[in-house]
Order: structure tokens, then sequence, then C-alpha cells
């Protein structure tokens, strides 16, 4: 058995925090907790854990100002957002700062042991909602005579990556998936890093400043 | 016929009530005088049925009292200005006039919510000066000062001697002297209103979320306590809650109210979602991708589509159901999925007819296709499917 993945929460929620910590039982093991920007990033340069369970929104930058300040430093820790807001453009900044998944503060204990183990394993945890919102920001056709910086290896998705998502949005876990496309669960987890990589890197500026326009097409 | 300080007069003095309007009015235009009682007599008659008088209420108001003292110094300058220029009858208006805003201002500062909605309609024009484009404000300012430019030079030609000009250039020292000293005064009592007005919607907002949250969070919270044994109507409980808090704080909207936004096709799902809900009390996870206009189509996908949320809620045991919604350039999609106890679509039970005439026969009557997979003890999924209508033509 693989050594359990050390933990570290951040949230500015006591309550919430506990309730986390209960949730995960004993399948990781919990290194820290901090309650605010400036506590976080001292506590995980201290402890360096595995993966950092962190709050979106919270006074003095939120979960964005922790990963920036933290990953200079130590590109190694990852993070798992978590969050109530659901609101595109706090979720889609998250990520893009560095976050490797991004779950609703709804999730059940198993479901969040199943994405800490696997963010924790170096795959990309993915809700339905996140995957909703990356083919919205993926699905507008750039404009006829694209800028200069327009990277078609990063700001578009393939097709295979597109039914992925969909089957994510559509409720599917990656077990699923793989059945339902008839590839490797493996295959599954390297399209979906693969969307996390383009999610991160494009300069779409859609992407940028998405939620703005909602489309209507 | 604006305070109703006319007909309450008339009433009292037993008197047609035009023959008082009509003295008002000519009192106005020979002096001001009329203007000034008419504004007095609102201050100080109170409203029928109510008790306390505007006036009684003014003299409480202390920055309204401030801000009228303030513009003394002006009332001082025109005086100033009429005795120099030998023009008495100006004065007179100048008198009545500035007593008449005065009490305005009081009125408006401490009268009742209908009556300031009037005050601020009247005084519209006059507010909006500024309020317009830029270059007709320019426009104005340029011909407001050829005009004093030419009226300055007419006034200057029209004397022989020059001397005549010497007290209206001390009248100007005069006037610079008063803003000068009192300028600073006036600009901060500007500054003091504007944040007492910030100050009293901040007031209102925070009313209004403290409304809002006893109306709706605080009756939940109370409910959960009462049915704290019954795991399932709490959970339901808690989820109406968050949606209505959601889209209150996300959308600016309240969900369970028909109104424009839900004319497209993701508003309206989000809406469907909500009722299954809260009508079955199983959750549902709405993901939409794109979004575009409700037409006949997408309403006939949608009741298809709530046909199968409500079956999967009713009948698969899953605790929850998650519906996707995606709307691409040449088609709209919707898919209902739950993780629940799966059915055989062939020999579904009679009760289930739901799936052969309101999902079928939805989808089919607008040429759309539908797709059931099922898998007993795994769950299922209906997959809906219509051309979008600018495509087929």
């Amino acid at each position: 058995m693989t050594p359990r993945p050390r933990v570290l929460l951040v949230d500015d929620h006591d309550l919430f925090r506990a309730g986390v910590r209960a949730g995960l039982g004993d399948a990781v093991e919990v290194v820290g907790e901090a309650d605010e920007v400036a506590a976080a990033v001292e506590l995980i340069a201290e402890r360096v854990p595995d993966v950092v369970l962190l709050d979106v929104h919270m006074p003095d930058g939120g979960g964005q100002a922790v990963i920036e300040a933290v990953k200079r430093d130590h590109p190694e820790v990852l993070f798992l957002a978590l969050s109530v807001s659901d609101a595109p453009e706090d979720v889609i900044a998250v990520i893009r700062a560095g976050a490797r998944g991004y779950v609703t503060k709804t999730i059940s204990g198993p479901e969040l042991v199943d994405a800490v183990l696997r963010v924790a394993a170096g795959d990309a945890v993915f809700s339905p909602r996140l995957a909703g919102f990356v083919l919205d920001a993926f699905a507008i056709t750039p404009q006829p005579g694209p800028p200069a910086t327009f990277d078609p290896e990063l700001d578009q998705l393939s097709p295979r990556e597109h039914e992925v998502l969909r089957l994510i949005a559509r409720g599917y876990t990656y077990k699923e998936i793989a059945r339902a496309l008839s590839i490797s669960a493996k295959t599954v987890e390297s399209h979906v890093s693969s969307v996390l990589r383009k999610l991160q890197l494009s300069t779409r500026h859609q992407l940028a400043r998405w939620a703005t326009d909602r489309r209507l097409i | 016929m604006v305070a109703g300080v006319a007909a309450g007069l008339a009433r009292r003095l037993c008197v047609d009530v035009t023959l008082v309007r009509g003295g008002f009015i000519l009192s106005t235009l020979a002096s001001g005088f009329g203007l000034f009682l008419y504004v007095v007599l609102w201050l100080l008659v109170p409203l029928e049925g109510q008790r306390g008088t505007i006036g009684a209420r003014a003299m409480a108001d202390k920055r309204g009292l401030l801000v009228v003292v303030a513009f003394l110094p002006v009332l001082v300058g025109i005086l100033a200005a009429t005795s120099a220029l030998n023009v008495g009858f100006l004065s007179s208006i100048a008198w009545s006039g500035y007593f008449a805003l005065a009490g305005l201002v009081l009125i408006y500062r401490n009268a009742e919510s209908d009556e300031r909605a009037w005050l601020r309609q009247a005084a519209q024009p006059v507010l909006e000066i500024g309020a317009h484009s830029r270059r007709s404000l320019l426009a104005r300012v340029l011909v407001g000062l050829a005009l004093l430019g030419g009226g300055l030079t007419l006034f200057t030609l029209g004397h022989p001697t020059h001397a005549a000009l010497d007290p209206l250039f001390g009248l100007a020292l005069t006037l610079a002297a008063i803003v000068v000293i009192f300028g600073p005064w006036w600009l901060r009592l500007t500054r003091d209103l504007v944040s007492e007005r910030q100050a009293r919607i901040r007031a209102e907002e925070r009313a209004d979320l403290a409304a809002r949250v006893h109306d709706s969070v605080l009756q939940t919270l109370a409910l959960i306590q009462r049915s704290a044994a019954e795991p399932d109507k709490v959970v339901r409980l808690a989820r109406t809650q968050e949606r209505d808090l959601r889209s209150w704080l996300f959308d600016a909207r309240r969900p369970g109210s028909a109104d424009a936004s839900e004319a497209t096709l993701a508003a309206a799902v989000e809406q469907m979602a909500y009722d299954v809900e809260t009508a079955h009390g199983v959750p549902v996870e709405v993901v939409a991708v794109g979004d575009c206009p409700l037409d006949d189509e997408l309403t006939a996908l949608l009741a298809a589509g709530r046909e199968a949320t409500v079956n999967a809620a009713k009948w698969s045991g899953a605790p929850s159901v998650s519906v996707f919604t995606e709307v691409e350039r040449k088609r709209v999609s919707m898919f209902v999925r739950d993780r629940g106890s799966g059915f055989d679509p062939e020999r579904a039970p009679a009760d289930r007819q739901g799936i052969a005439t309101s999902i079928r026969g939805r989808m089919n009557r607008i040429g759309g296709s539908v797709t059931i997979r099922s898998t007993l003890g795994e769950g299922s999924e209906v997959e809906l499917s219509v051309a979008r209508r600018s495509d087929r033509s």
C-alpha cells in the first residue's frame, strides 16, 4: 500500500475544517490546519504537505493568493480547491493559479478522500460543474483572423478531450468514462490532465475574463 | 395641487379653491411672496389625518438647517447687487425666493416619501442640467458666456461714462470675497450631505439583507431544528435554501419567480431542477454548457427532460440526479442521469408509461431523438437531442 498522503487544510471556517477532517478519516494524514492566507503560506513552507485542501474564498486574496505565494518555493505542493461559490470566474481563476482540481464543499467524505488521493497521485480532479465551465470557456470559436498569440495546441480541446469532459459533466466517473469510450482509466486521466494544462497555460482571453460574457449562441 | 395647501386653506376659509390658488399665483408673480407663504404653510400645516407637521420635524433636522444657513451669504450678495443696481423690486423677490427655497429644502429632507418623490420629479430638469452629454453642456456654457459678454458690452456702451461701472466692479469683488470666505464651508457641507446619503443607502442595503436572511435563512434553520429526526427532510430544506440563497447572491434573481430571465434554456433548466427537487426531495445537479433563447422546440425538449428527471427522482432510488444540457451550433442535447436501480426499457411497468408518451412522443413531434441507456443495479441515462431550428429551415 502506498503511504498515506500528507494533507494540510486551509479554510477560514473552523466548523468546516473540523467537518473535512472528520470526513477524511484515516485515509490521509492531516499535518496541519490554517485559517488565513499568511498563516497558511508559512505553515505550508514549514511542513511541505503532499496536498493542500484549499478554500477558494478567504479574506486577503483567498486560495489564489496562497497558491501564488507557495508556488515559487515549493512547486511540488499540490492544491485541491474547495468552494461553495461555484462562480465560474473564481473557479477558473484558482485553477489557472495552479490548483490541480476543484470540488464543491457539499462533496461526501468518501468522494473527497478519492479526490485527494487522485490529486496526490498527480491526476487532475474535475467536478461535473468544472467540466461544464471548461467546455463553455473553450466552446467559443476563435474570431476569424486569430491574434498572434493564438496557439491551437493550447487554445483548443481535442475531440477526445471534448468527449471526456462532456461525460464528466454528465456525471460519469473516470471508470465509467473509460468503459463508455472503450479506453483505459489511465488514458482518461491523461486526457483530463491535458485539459488542465491547457486551462492553465492558454492565453485565450476568454479564459481570463470568462464569466463576464456568458455567450448566447 | 402640489401639497394640498390651497385646498386645505380653501376648505378652512369656506371659499372656492380656485380663488385661493389664484391668490397664491398672483402674489408669487408680483413679489414672490405667494411662493414663500405657500411653502411656509406647507411646513406648518399638518397633513390631513396626521399629527406632526413637517416644520416640527425640520426644526430637529440640524444638517438641513445648516444647509439653509450656509446659503444666507448668497442672499446677502443678491441683496447687495440689487441695491447697487437700484432695482428694488428684485430684492423683495430675493427675500421671499430665498426663504421659499430654504423651506423647500427642509420639506424635501423631512417629508413623507410620496411628497419627496413629487419634489424630485419637479426638480428633475434643474438637476439634470449637468447630467446630459458633455458636448451639450459645453455648448450651453459657451452660449451663456457669449450672452454675458454681449450684455456687459452693451452695458458699457450704453453708459457714456465708465463711472457707472464702478459699483458693478465693487459688487463683483464682494461676490468673489463671499465665495472665497464661504466656499470651503459649502464644499464641506456638500461632502457631508453626500456621505450622509451614502450612509443612508448602506443602511437600506443592510436592512434588505437582514430582511432576506430573516425571511429565508432563519426560517429554514428553525425548520431544520424541528425536523432534526428526519434526515431526508433536513437535506431537502438545506438544498432548497442553498439554491435560493445562491441565486439571490450570484444571479440577482429568486428562483420560483417567473421573470424574463427564464426565457433562456439554461435558466429554464435550473428552474425545472429546482421544481423537481422541491417536489420530490431528491437533489438535482445541473451543469449547463452554452445557452440560447427558449423556443417551442426547446420548450418541448425541456418538458421531456422534466419527465425524465421526475422519473429518476421518483423511481430510481438514487440519492441524486444529474442533468447536463449542451447548446451547440447545430443541436441542443440534454442528459438526465441517475445511479439508481436501473430498469429494462423494453419491459417498463405500466405506471412508467411516462417514457412512451411524455418523452418519446414529445421528442418525435419536434423531430428529436431519445436514447435510453439503463443497466439494472447501476442506473439509467436518458439522452434527448434536437437540431437547432435556425439550421433546419
